[in-house]
Parts: structure tokens; C-alpha cells; sequence
């Protein structure tokens, strides 16, 4: 029988910095194969979130579980099943594309590396690159190979952290593209901050909205837009960011 | 991990020539100094004729500690450390992935320097066998525990503790009785002195090229003090780990 257990459930998640609150007291659960979008302006907490469940930071209170395990307490029972991508962690410049995948691959113990490589190489159109050190690449290509690393492990949970961001139109669509393809066929979980809306509005089922380290909002893009009756989610992240979605949010039903 | 490490330094001539370079001339700087003394003779001759034998005892402790610690630093430099933690990479396999790297870049670095010694001064490090295996124990797992520590400090302070992975040796060479008997030193220096396991090496290094006796005593009671440091230095690092995390030192890697 499959598991009913969120993918990834936060429960009352508190954290304190010595300079103030980064996140305080949010809860939200998530279920397999959904895609969910974590919106927010600069200092909101969306990073400090997604770090705090993927045991990066230590929450000050509260508690994360992942695939029904507790994060950070099991976090070796969990973290070859997740993975995570974002522009502003890098990899080795020095390594070829191909050395940096196989040794993230026996980090999270692929069985078949070579064919592992060889197959997201094809699907992320690297087979050309992968002889080449990845510091020589351009901003897209990186992107390419961070996705490929995020994906090596075929993770259930994928956390990103603003993927598209300092990419071109095309290449973000392609990146766009290619998430969507990869949750739907693997039925995998994405918990994505971004603060590319268009991106959010297409991608994601449901939507976080965070201001100041709280929940201010959390719902399907559709329902947003029509509970704060706007035209797309920029408009909306400006009505909750600029304090003018008070009676959009109390009329939650 | 290793095969990371070993990637890194082979795409790199420069890194290799980095290892080789420095041992390769305080090697001749100091065997030249013992060569002008030994023409002495007396106790002056008895003295220099430590020299190239301490100088290259001395790149075992510093440069096993020096290849621990730029492995790690070599993460934080490519902003690579938040994929590794991520990573289902326990603590005690990334830092045995350090402690290979370690004897890999010290063995590139004193394996050549070692035969040049015997070829320009007839000096053969090799030759001291079995007391050259408990002096190497000894001093790379000194060179270990201070790297394990430099490690935990820079995951939590980032690259701005960097400067302690370059000099927290050095204070080891004038405590350590590198070039002069621990007997030279003030009594309450003295004390402190014998706290650290390569001040035994050295005493045993002088006792068996001066005296030629090795003093297996020495030796135990540095593996023993070498144990303790190992231990407080894994303890140190996980704490320093552990407030990483509290902190989110983790997510800025840098300052």
C-alpha cells in the first residue's frame, strides 16, 4: 500500500538568528509528486526554509520530516533519496563535467555511474561538454550540470533554490521544461523558491507565500489570482509584499 | 571523495609543483647549514648533524597538516561545501577522505625531496626504518588532529579562520624543539613543550642520529598524547559542525 505520509511535512518550524527571526513558526505539509512553490521577497525565509530541511541549518524549534523520516536526527536514511540545485553553490571548476557527476554519483551510490551520466548527459544535452572543466562553461551550461547533479540520484524530493536565476528566456524555459518532465514521469516532489513568477505560475501546483519568516498565504496559483482577482502572481506578490492582500487573505475559506 | 581530491590535483601542475618545491629548498638551505657546520667539528659538527633530519621530520607534521587542510579549503573556495553536506558524505568519510589526501600530497612532496638528500648530502631518511615508521605515525597524526580542528573552525567561521589553516603550525616549531633539545627551553615552557607529541619525535630523532639509540619509550608516550589529541579534535569539529548549523554558517561558506 502507498505511503500516505507527506513527501515533506514542517511542523511549527522556528528559526532565530542573534540579529532577529528568520522563520517563525511556519507549517506546511506536501504531497508526493506535487510541485510547490515557496515565494517571498529578499529576507522572507525561504532559503533559511529549504536549508532548515535539508538539515543545512538547525531549527531553533519545531520539526521537518521527510519521506516520513526525521530531519536532521535520520537524515542518513533520507538524504541519498533527496537532492538540491541552486545557482549559488557550484561545483569544483577544475573537474570535467564528467569527473564532478561520477563523484557526486558514488556520494549518493549510483549503482550503473557511467550509464547514469550517460543518460542525464542525454536528456540535458551535456554529451558534448562532459570532457570539458566545468568552470570553462557558460552561465546556462553550469546550470545544466548543477540540474544534472540534482538529478544524478533520481532524487523523490528535489529542492531548488531560484534554478532560472541569471539565465536567458530559452535556456530557463529548457530548464523549465525539463523539471516538469522529471516530476511527472518520476512522481517526484519539487519544493522551488524562486522569484521568477511567470516560472512559479507555470510550474507549481500550489504556492507558498512568506513574508518576514511566517506563512502569509498558501494556495493554487488559480485560486490566488482570483482571491486577489489579478492577472498573474507578480501583481499578487506585490499585494502581499507592499501589505495590500489583508482582505484577499482573510477571505480564505 | 579521494577520487575528487586526486582529480583536482592532476588537472594541475602547479598544485603538484606547489608540494615539491618548498621541502625541495628548505632541504638544501639547511643540509648547506649543516654541510658549513659539520667542517667544525666538535659539538658544533654533533648539533648540525640534525639538521637535514629535522627539517624533514618538520615537513611531514606541517605538510600532512597543510594537505589536510587545503583539500578542505578547496571546497570552500569552489563554494562546493553545501553539495557535499547535503550529500548523504558521513563527517568520519569526508575526514578520512582528508587523511588520504594528506599522505598522498605529503608523499609527492617528501618521497623526492628524501632522495635528493641522499644524493647532495648523503643523508637517507629511509635508513632510519623502523624509527622512521613510528616518527612518521606519530607526526602525521599530530598533523591530522590540528587539521580535523582547522576544518571544524573554518566550517564555522568560514574563510575568514582561512589564515589559521596556513600558520597554526608554526607555533609547533619553536614549542616543538625542532632544531634544539627540549632542555634549551625554561622549565614552565619545557612543561608545555612535552604536551605535544612531535617534541618526543624530535628528542628521538636526535637520540638516534647523535646518540644512536631509539627511544621506543618516547615514541608511546607521543602515540598516547596523539590518541588524546585525535579525539579532542574530532569532538572540537563536530561541535563546530554542530554550531555551523545553529548559526547557518553553512549556507555563506565565506566570511
Amino acid at each position: 500500500m502507498p505511503s500516505t505520509e507527506p513527501a515533506i511535512a514542517v511542523s511549527n518550524l522556528v528559526k532565530h538568528y542573534p540579529g532577529g527571526i528568520a522563520v517563525d513558526g511556519i507549517s506546511f505539509a506536501i504531497e508526493p509528486g506535487s510541485i510547490i512553490g515557496l515565494l517571498g521577497g529578499n529576507g522572507a525565509g525561504k532559503t533559511t526554509t529549504i536549508a532548515m530541511i535539508m538539515g543545512l541549518v538547525a531549527p531553533t524549534s519545531g520539526s521537518v520530516r521527510i519521506l516520513g523520516h526525521d530531519m536532521p536526527r535520520e537524515r542518513y536514511h533520507i538524504l541519498h533519496r533527496m537532492n538540491f540545485e541552486s545557482p549559488y553553490v557550484e561545483m569544483p571548476h577544475r573537474l570535467t563535467v564528467r569527473q564532478n557527476l561520477s563523484v557526486f554519483a558514488r556520494l549518493y551510490g549510483v549503482a550503473a555511474r557511467d550509464a547514469r551520466i550517460a543518460e542525464l548527459a542525454e536528456e540535458l544535452d551535456l554529451t558534448e561538454l562532459l570532457d570539458r572543466p566545468t568552470g570553462k562553461l557558460s552561465a546556462g551550461q553550469k546550470t545544466r550540470v548543477s540540474l544534472a547533479k540534482a538529478l544524478i540520484n533520481a532524487p523523490e524530493v528535489l529542492l531548488l533554490d531560484e534554478p532560472t536565476a541569471s539565465l536567458d528566456p530559452d535556456t530557463a524555459d529548457w530548464v523549465r521544461t525539463h523539471l516538469e518532465h522529471y516530476t511527472a514521469e518520476r512522481r517526484a516532489t519539487m519544493l522551488l523558491a524562486s522569484h521568477n513568477m511567470s516560472e512559479v505560475e507555470r510550474l507549481c501546483d500550489r504556492v507558498i507565500m512568506m513574508k518576514r519568516g511566517v506563512i502569509v498565504d498558501d494556495d493554487t496559483p488559480a485560486r490566488l489570482l482570483a482571491r486577489y482577482g489579478r492577472n498573474n502572481l507578480e501583481e499578487v506578490f506585490l499585494d502581499v509584499a507592499r501589505g495590500r492582500g489583508e482582505a484577499a487573505r482573510e477571505a480564505v475559506p | 571523495m579521494v577520487a575528487r581530491y586526486w582529480y583536482l590535483l592532476r588537472s594541475s601542475w602547479p598544485r603538484v609543483f606547489d608540494l615539491i618545491y618548498w621541502p625541495t629548498v628548505q632541504m638544501f638551505m639547511w643540509g648547506f647549514l649543516q654541510t658549513y657546520i659539520g667542517q667544525f667539528g666538535g659539538l658544533p659538527a654533533r648539533v648540525g648533524q640534525t639538521f637535514i633530519g629535522a627539517v624533514m621530520l618538520w615537513d611531514i607534521l606541517f605538510r600532512g597538516q597543510l594537505g589536510f587542510s587545503i583539500s578542505f579549503l578547496e571546497e570552500m573556495y569552489s563554494r562546493n561545501l553545501a553539495n557535499l553536506l547535503i550529500s548523504p558524505l558521513k563527517p568520519a568519510e569526508f575526514i578520512s577522505a582528508l587523511m588520504i589526501m594528506s599522505i598522498i600530497r605529503l608523499s609527492i612532496g617528501i618521497v623526492p625531496v628524501s632522495l635528493l638528500a641522499i644524493v647532495f648530502f648523503g643523508f637517507n631518511l629511509w635508513a632510519l626504518g623502523l624509527a622512521l615508521a613510528a616518527f612518521f605515525l606519530n607526526l602525521i597524526l599530530t598533523s591530522w588532529a590540528l587539521g580535523i580542528f582547522i576544518a571544524g573552525l573554518l566550517l564555522r567561521h568560514g574563510l575568514g579562520a582561512e589564515n589559521m589553516a596556513w600558520t597554526l603550525m608554526f607555533i609547533f616549531l619553536p614549542l616543538t624543539c625542532v632544531y634544539y633539545p627540549v632542555s634549551v627551553l625554561p622549565p614552565w615552557l619545557a612543561m608545555i613543550s612535552w604536551m605535544l607529541p612531535p617534541t618526543y619525535v624530535f628528542e628521538g630523532m636526535r637520540a638516534l642520529l647523535t646518540a644512536h639509540v631509539f627511544r621506543g619509550d618516547l615514541m608511546v608516550q607521543a602515540f598516547a598524547i596523539n590518541i588524546a589529541l585525535i579525539a579532542l579534535a574530532i569532538f572540537a569539529f563536530l561541535k563546530y559542525l554542530q554550531a555551523a548549523r545553529r548559526h547557518g554558517s553553512l549556507l555563506q561558506g565565506s566570511e
